[in-house]
């Protein structure tokens, strides 16, 4: 019988974000060519949310964008159903701008990998960042993130459900236990 | 998430679901942005081989399906009939299984003969798309039209869709009969009668005899390109005869109740079944057409590269 357990309810979701939209502007000093960009789905309604605090910290319009990774995925090789392939829409010209890719959980590294293949098609930024809100360990790619929301660790048949207000009608991370 | 299945072939649109057709039209959606891109390419179909094998005259569809394959950063082989050993007098079936032996993973066909590309999807193992076989089908065409009228109304449930001219040789006008019937649309048929197969209407589609008729009746005219080279015999009395009857025209469209959206598969005999101030017009959707083939042949090679053991798997909603 799976066990679930709250990691995050939404206050504590707004105040990793909070924090989150000032360490991005701590480490990239200021907001100057700062883009952000969202994974497919949930990393999306994120960075526009964290484009949002930037914005009004800085006094700012930060652009953010969306990524789907699915056409650079390493396992589409592999014989059965596609998986649905969603819409990408970066904010213009990448090339000298500072990237924040902003996904919802980080696992095994694989989606981030293809996310960098996939930017680099797009134009060549002056550096990429990763930000997440939940870093859950087991990774398979030599990947870390720079700016976490929570860090947690869990087995491979343990699963993190993010969810989000916008697509899910509310915020919050639990751990399922396999 | 998983999409369903299409199964190892696309020979036609008149087997598949209406959620297979919607899964290739929403799949489609996305990759019309792969080529806005300054890099038009995506690593979907990297490694993939695919043999373009043309026994019929082509531009527009094998440029169409080539762009399609490259961009997804497939290998392409094009095989033209002409100085082939397909002159010389080899088989189908043998053309296929010695390009299968050169271990490759697709075959886009197009042939004279209807039938042929599921003829040769039962025969060979790689994935078969039909770009064209005779007067049966020519399954991406349809797809690609059933895409540009969705971009246009937002919808394809009710509308009046008017397929005008030769539909007796048209693969097309068969594709677009049974995709739009199956999402919902409304199809007519406009045409001489000696251009109309017999028992269309078995079709569920409702015979318009007048191009005055189509004209009142639709929201968009598919016209069809009048097939010079499959008129052996004596269909139509003249060119002439046919546009001063049956030519969509700026004089006609300004008697319809509301603008007409005027799609048509190319290449166009501009002056006999549609005049040029028509296809030039702001109406035509002829150039979003083309520029939806690629997005649409690009989503069709994707899924079935998946390439599932069952044929019609998925085909349950």
């Amino acid at each position: 019988m799976p066990s679930r357990t709250p990691l995050m309810d939404q206050r504590a979701i707004a105040r990793a974000l909070n924090r989150m939209a000032s360490e991005i502007v701590e480490i990239c000093h200021g907001s100057e060519g700062l883009v952000l960009v969202g994974i497919q789905r949930r990393g999306v309604q994120l960075a526009e949310r964290l484009a949002r605090l930037i914005g009004s910290m800085e006094q700012a319009i930060i652009p953010s964008g969306k990524l789907d990774i699915t056409l650079y995925r390493d396992d589409l090789q592999a014989v059965g159903p596609r998986p649905v392939v969603g819409e990408t829409h970066l904010p213009g010209d990448l090339d000298g701008k500072t990237v924040v890719i902003v996904d919802d959980v980080l696992y095994t590294g694989r989606t981030i990998r293809a996310a960098l293949d996939e930017l680099t098609d797009f134009g060549r930024p002056r550096r990429i960042l990763l930000c997440v809100l939940i870093d859950r360990g087991g990774r398979e790619l030599p990947i870390q993130a720079d700016i976490v929301g929570m860090t947690v660790s869990t087995g491979p048949r343990d699963r993190v459900d993010a969810l989000v207000q916008e697509l899910d009608g509310q915020d919050s991370v639990e751990l399922v236990r396999g | 998430m998983s999409a369903p299945s299409l199964g190892k072939d696309l020979v036609g649109l008149e087997h598949l679901s209406a959620g297979q057709l919607r899964l290739i039209l929403d799949t489609a959606e996305p990759f019309k942005e792969v080529s806005e891109r300054a890099i038009k390419k995506v690593p979907a179909l990297r490694g993939k081989t695919i043999v373009n094998l043309f026994f019929e005259a082509s531009t527009r569809t094998r440029i169409s399906f080539e762009f399609a394959e490259k961009r997804l950063s497939a290998d392409t082989v094009n095989v033209a009939v002409s100085g082939s050993s397909v002159s010389k007098g080899e088989t189908l079936v043998d053309t296929a299984r010695n390009l299968e032996a050169m271990r490759i993973d697709m075959v886009v066909i197009r042939h004279h003969a209807s039938g042929s590309a599921e003829f040769l999807g039962n025969r060979i193992r790689s994935n078969v798309i039909n770009a064209g076989d005779g007067k049966h089908e020519h399954p991406t065409q349809g797809l690609l039209d059933m895409l540009t009228l969705r971009d246009r109304f937002g919808r394809l449930e009710g509308l009046n869709v008017a397929i005008c001219g030769d539909v007796l040789h048209s693969r097309v006008a068969r594709s677009n009969i049974w995709g739009l019937t199956r999402l919902g649309a409304e199809v007519g048929v406009c045409g001489p009668a000696s251009l109309l197969p017999r028992n269309i209407q078995d079709l569920g589609v409702t015979i318009l005899p007048r191009i005055e008729d189509a004209i009142q009746w639709a929201d968009a005219l598919n016209v069809l390109r009048l097939q010079l080279e499959r008129m052996t015999a004596g269909f139509i009395p003249s060119l002439r005869e046919y546009n001063r009857v049956f030519g969509v025209t700026r004089d006609r469209l300004a008697k319809a109740p509301k603008d007409l959206t005027i799609l048509h598969p190319g290449p166009m005999n501009r002056g006999v079944e549609i005049d040029s101030d028509v296809a030039d017009g702001e109406h035509s959707v002829i150039l979003p057409q083309v520029t939806n083939g690629v997005a649409v042949r690009m989503a069709v090679l994707y899924l079935l590269a998946g390439g599932a053991p069952d044929w019609h798997a998925g085909a349950s909603e």
